[in-house]
């Protein structure tokens, strides 16, 4: 550093060096095409070995007197520079992005269906859709055994040896007709389970695999499913009947959707009767002639759906509850034929025969 | 039961309704339309007419008349005819032009054989009586010419046929559908049954009742001089037609009509085949029956016979002897209508795989008191249209029956029902199903001990339990004809349905709160869940196998998977066993699959498997129905029964991730086989052992044995096997290459408690890598549980990053690398720490397994 004043070594601080060097670092910079040539003039005109860098150096050189001056002009400079490089520097970086950003679009309609899909299986989940709706009214559910005793399926039930109503169930008899065993043919053995081994008020419901020696057809499988329901309480009624298949009608298909009974027989419920859904499709409207037809219904306004009535004292009395005090009700519907109505399935062969094309569609839940 | 409505308007007077609306009301009783059929309806424009000539045609390869008929009109006409059964003079039904015949057949003029046919002579087949006819349906001479046929005949009818449940059996009969029709639409009843045949003195045969328990009442009525050639009338082939019988002789459809009209089974025996006096009693060691269809039927000792000096003559209520039925020539009929055991007439029908009309309403129950009303109707039939003479004298053998009363208190219909009737009501609807109604009486039910009874006799000690106390008590005796009504449920269903379930209100019940689903229920549905989300598609395959199952999957003998219950009637001979794997219905699925075109297939079952005990009893007791079974006695129950656990299993083929756009898939294998039992043991919420193991239906080196611990030994319980499937069972089922399969027990997996919470520490983490050799033959598993144990409570986590084999590892060596993470919950680990429980960690896995840290 040297107090003495040289003419030659302030040059650089003339206003027209300055400005010079100013006019040059603003070309640069607008001449810049990219972000790398823009780091090229920032280092050749902002850097410290750049024209108004070393110009600055030399302010310590000038009398006190010129030093003000020439600090405001350099400063001047400075500034423009700098303002010239950020704007110079968003611009850039702005098409960059537009540019990158273009170059990597992609067709994201591509598929990606590397992993595979799977399924659970209608029969299942709508077992479950059932049981729940119980559920949610406080039942609970029961399970029992798909090889049962006869005494279970049958005896218990007020199905005596040789009424009628037994050899309409066309049993699988296990190892020989008198082992006392069959494949259940209804999952109502369950409700006599239920009553052995619970307190009561007994409030359950029971899905699962049922049996009969049927022919596999569209409308026949010889293993299905059925869901049972059993209500054992003090003062229970047909009223209570009604009333509780009603909200299952409504819970499982809307509201308005209500049952319809008509009188039939089933040895373990006395009064019994067939119950009717109100079709969820036509809500009957199409059984008024004139109205348009409705498949699902085939027209008759009402779905045949399952039975029900009130337990037989019978059965209360092999399961050593006390009829006069306890009185219940039970019901039963196929699952399959659920199935069929609910969700236009036409074929039940396509149910047992596990085509993932059949399944996969149902997803997770029915 | 098929029910001509006509007939049934003869006992009731139907108000003006269509048949639709006669059968929903009916449906609304219980006696459900299954269809109707219309007959008749369209036909039309047919007519009376006289042949007054005819002429026979020459030159036709058949017989074919010209004939000129008389039809009322001003002239007659001419119609060309192909049959021949008729002469001039003959009366016979005409379709004239413009006559629409069954069918929507048309008849016009036209021009046949050379000749104009303005019409046609018709047969029985041609109008609708009969599938078919010889010829020309001859009408009697005195027919007015010229009259509507469909009127004359009654050929305009509708159909109802009703299913009936097995305990209306009174519904299997005219009269007792009537009874229904007139209670439904508060019409009278005009009761058929209610014939008063005339009192007459002596037998008409020896019969007796040498069993009580068979039969309580057991009639014979006789005529002679019967004419065998007498034809059954056109009234009446027209209604056992539409009642859905076939007409076949007089005398037998005589029995036809008037059981279908009663409801009450009749048999006609020829008189000259009897031998000495009848016995009905049950059947001998040894004893046979050559019957109606000409099979020699070996008799069993429980068998209801109708026997005479000769042996059996007939199976009673099922099917007649061969040897005394009527034939063509037979002119002195006996007559027998009885009353027989239901049960004892139910098993004897199944025993012999006999279902006859007969025996359908006998196992159903039928009225007591028909058998002396229906033999006369019989006997009054035969007489007026056979041209017999009825033979003084009738024999009734009876065994004295004890009706059943059933007193009940009058509201105990309304507390079933959930709403009130009145006392009158009550009364008045059992009084409609013909039931004798009295005040007063002690609650319960007596009788029914007779051989009528459908359902479980009553004994004491369950008419006590069954019956229902209460205030206003009525005590009711049901009708001969309605056998089931026994309990006071009975009595209450009667009056509910008569009053019409369409009244009952809806009232949801406030049962009490569940605990919702049990936490196995919850498990197996996750269990579901997680499988399909990894990709599985669930199947419910029939639970049936055979041999070639247990050969096909190369189970050893002694294998406990070839202790099987067997099916007495399976629905195929190939598979009469229950499954003790899921895997056979899995494997044929997945063959059906890729045999659809489904190449790529991963599929999942949930169900139960049929394990029998090698040292269960043979036979489940059946127990009382009249108490609750003692705990002893139902646990004889369970030890007949098969163990039946829940087993969840998998298989899958070909790709299991897919190729595509973005390169290569990747196949199935034994890895994700093994990685579904990881997956459902993590929903399942248990930790799963893996460890190598030999088992069939697997490769034997690549089979994992699946384990979990037993919380209470601590020791290593087998819960299943995964892997790739051994190629011998890959051929045997026609698999894909490479097919792998799971197979677990979730029944044996014991279920979670609550989950614990982690702590999760926000301290560093320190990570070591350590790469150990090991002898190649060493399960990974192995090793991982060695280090997990020597690391200690520092260590986080730990991942095999790396499995080599080479030279650099020396031959019969792997290489296994590792990523161990530790981390402590309350400080920053220092160097020496993680340092320390890493060399712990190593140590230990070279004490367990001799693992070799490499670089040392």
């Amino acid at each position: 550093m040297s107090n003495t004043y040289d003419p030659v070594e302030v040059t650089p601080l003339h206003a027209d060096e300055v400005g010079r060097a100013q006019a040059d670092a603003l070309a640069a910079i607008a001449a810049a095409r990219d972000l790398e040539d823009l780091k090229k003039a920032r280092l050749a005109h902002a850097g410290d070995r750049s024209p108004i860098a070393l110009a600055n150096r030399e302010i310590g050189a000038l009398p006190p007197a010129a030093r003000a001056e020439a600090g405001k002009r350099i400063g001047t400079a400075r500034k423009a520079i700098g303002e010239a490089l950020a704007a110079r520097q968003a611009e850039l970086e702005a098409e960059r992005d537009a540019r990158v950003l273009v170059e990597e679009t992609v067709d994201v309609s591509l598929p990606w269906d590397r992993a595979p899909r799977g399924a659970r299986h209608p029969l299942t989940t709508l077992q479950e859709r059932i049981a729940d709706a119980f559920v949610a009214m406080g039942y609970e559910v029961a399970e029992g055994p798909e090889l049962e005793a006869e005494w279970f399926n049958f005896d218990a039930l007020n199905i005596a040896p040789d009424h009628p109503a037994r050899s309409d169930h066309d049993t699988f008899f296990v190892e020989s007709t008198e082992s006392g065993k069959v494949l259940r043919t209804q999952t109502s053995p369950v409700q006599i389970r239920a009553l052995l081994a619970r307190p009561l008020p007994v409030y359950v419901v029971s899905p699962g695999k049922t049996f009969r020696t049927d022919e596999l057809d569209a409308t026949h499988t010889p293993v299905f499913h059925q869901v049972e329901g059993l209500a054992i309480d003090k003062g229970l009624t047909m009223a209570h009947l009604k009333g509780t298949l009603d909200r299952f009608a409504e819970v499982m298909f809307g509201e308005g959707i209500r049952t319809r009974f008509r009188p039939n027989y089933f040895p373990f419920t006395e009064p019994s009767a067939e119950m009717d859904l109100l079709c969820f499709v036509c809500r009957g409207s199409s059984a008024v002639p004139g109205n348009p037809a409705c498949r699902t219904c085939k027209s008759e306004g009402w779905i045949e759906w399952g039975g029900c009535g009130m337990v037989n004292p019978r059965v209360l009395i092999a399961c050593g509850v006390d009829p006069s005090v306890y009185s219940g009700f039970a019901f039963g519907m196929g699952i399959e034929r659920t199935l069929m109505f609910r969700h236009n399935a036409e074929d039940m062969r396509d149910m047992v025969e596990g085509d993932v094309r059949f399944t996969l569609p149902f997803g997770m839940e029915v | 039961m098929k029910v001509p409505l006509s007939w049934l308007r003869e006992y009731v007077d139907l108000p003006a309704v269509t048949a639709h609306e006669v059968a929903d009301k009916l449906t609304a009783g219980g006696l459900k339309l299954e269809s109707i059929t219309a007959h008749g309806h369209e036909i039309k424009n047919v007519v009376v007419g006289r042949v007054l000539a005819i002429e026979e045609l020459a030159g036709f390869k058949k017989p074919i008349r010209h004939c000129r008929v008389e039809v009322g009109e001003a002239a007659p006409r001419e119609i060309v005819c192909g049959a021949v059964n008729f002469v001039e003079g003959d009366v016979v039904p005409v379709a004239l032009p413009g006559a629409v015949l069954p069918g929507g057949f048309e008849i016009a003029s036209r021009k046949t054989y050379g000749r104009l046919s303005d019409g046609m002579i018709c047969s029985e087949a041609e109008l609708g009586i009969a599938e078919s006819s010889p010829g020309i349906l001859l009408l009697p001479q005195d027919t007015p010419i010229g009259a509507d046929v469909v009127e004359l005949l009654g050929l305009r009818d509708d159909v109802l046929e009703l299913e009936i449940t097995p305990d209306r059996g009174y519904a299997l009969s005219i009269r007792g559908v009537a009874r229904e029709a007139a209670i439904a639409f508060g019409v009278p009843f005009r009761d058929p049954g209610t014939v008063e045949p005339p009192v007459v003195e002596g037998e008409s045969w020896p019969a007796s009742i040498g069993d009580p328990t068979a039969c309580d009442r057991f009639v014979l009525r006789s005529v002679s001089g019967f004419d065998p050639a007498a034809e059954s009338p056109l009234w009446m082939r027209l209604r056992l037609v539409r009642a859905g019988m076939r007409p076949v002789s007089l005398a037998v459809d005589v029995t036809n009509y008037i059981m279908l009209e009663l409801g009450q089974p009749l048999h006609a025996f020829d008189r000259s085949r009897l031998s000495g006096g009848i016995v009905v009693r049950r059947a001998r060691a040894g004893e046979t029956l050559e019957t109606l269809d000409h099979v020699v039927r070996k008799l069993n000792e429980d068998d209801i016979l109708i026997t005479d000096d000769s042996g059996p003559i007939s199976m009673a209520g099922t099917m007649g002897g061969l040897h005394t039925e009527i034939s063509g020539t037979s002119g002195d009929i006996v007559i027998e209508a009885a009353h027989f055991s239901a049960t004892g007439i139910a098993r004897e029908s199944r025993r012999h795989n006999l279902v006859s009309e007969a025996s359908k309403r006998f196992e159903r129950g039928v009225d007591r008191e028909l058998p002396l009303i229906a033999s006369w109707r019989a006997v009054q039939l035969l007489v007026e249209l056979g041209g017999a003479t009825a033979e003084p004298g009738v024999t009734h053998a009876q065994v004295e029956a004890d009706p059943v009363t059933i007193t009940i208190p009058a509201g105990h219909p309304g507390r079933v029902a959930g709403l009130p009737y009145t006392r009158e009501t009550v009364v008045r609807r059992l009084e409609q199903v013909g039931c004798t109604v009295a005040d007063g009486g002690v609650a319960g039910v007596r009788g029914g001990q007779g051989v009528a009874a459908t359902g479980v006799v009553t004994s004491g000690d369950l008419a006590d339990k069954l019956a229902v106390q209460g205030d206003d008590l009525i005590t009711v005796t049901p009708p001969t004809w309605r056998p089931d009504l026994t309990d006071p449920n009975d009595l209450a269903e009667e009056v509910i349905r008569l009053e019409g379930y369409e009244h009952l209100p809806s009232v949801l019940p406030a049962a009490p709160a569940g605990a919702g689903l049990t936490e196995g229920q919850r498990r197996r549905r996750r269990t579901g869940r997680a499988l399909a989300a990894a990709g599985y598609v669930e199947v419910l395959s029939y639970p049936f196998i055979g041999e070639r199952d247990l050969d096909a999957l190369q189970l050893p003998e002694g294998d406990a998977r070839r202790r099987v219950t067997r099916l007495v009637n399976p629905l195929s001979e190939d598979e009469p066993f229950m499954r003790t794997t899921l895997l056979p219905g899995l494997l044929k699925t997945l063959v059906r699959n890729v045999g659809r075109g489904f190449g790529d297939v991963a599929l999942f079952e949930i169900g139960l498997v049929y394990r029998p005990e090698a040292d269960a009893p043979a036979a489940a007791p059946v127990l009382a129905v009249d108490r609750r079974p003692t705990s002893a006695e139902l646990a004889e129950i369970e030890q007949a029964l098969p163990r039946q656990p829940l087993r969840v299993a998998v298989v899958l083929a070909g790709e299991f991730e897919r190729s595509g756009w973005w390169g290569a898939g990747r196949q199935a294998s034994w890895a994700d086989a093994v990685e579904a039992a990881r997956t459902l043991a993590r929903a399942a919420g248990v930790e799963l052992g893996v460890g190598q193991d030999q088992h069939e239906p697997w490769h034997p080196g690549r089979c994992a044995v699946l384990t979990v611990t037993d919380a209470a030994t601590g020791e290593q319980v087998t819960v299943g096997h995964a892997g790739e499937l051994h190629p011998r069972v890959i051929e045997a089922y026609g698999l894909p290459p490479r097919t792998a399969a799971m197979e677990l027990e979730l029944s044996a997996l014991s279920l979670p408690g609550p989950v614990q919470t982690p702590a999760v520490s926000a301290y560093p983490v320190a990570t070591q890598d350590v790469a150990l050799t090991v002898p190649v033959d060493t399960p990974v598993a192995e090793v991982e549980s060695a280090l997990r144990a020597g690391a200690g409570e520092l260590l986080e986590s730990i991942r095999l990053f790396d499995v080599y084999t080479g030279e650099q590892v020396g031959e019969g060596n792997k290489s296994l690398a590792y990523s161990l993470r530790f981390r402590a919950a309350d400080r920053t680990l220092t160097v020496e720490e993680t340092t320390a429980a890493r060399d712990a960690a190593v140590a230990r896995a070279a004490e367990r397994t001799g693992a070799q840290l490499r670089g040392a």
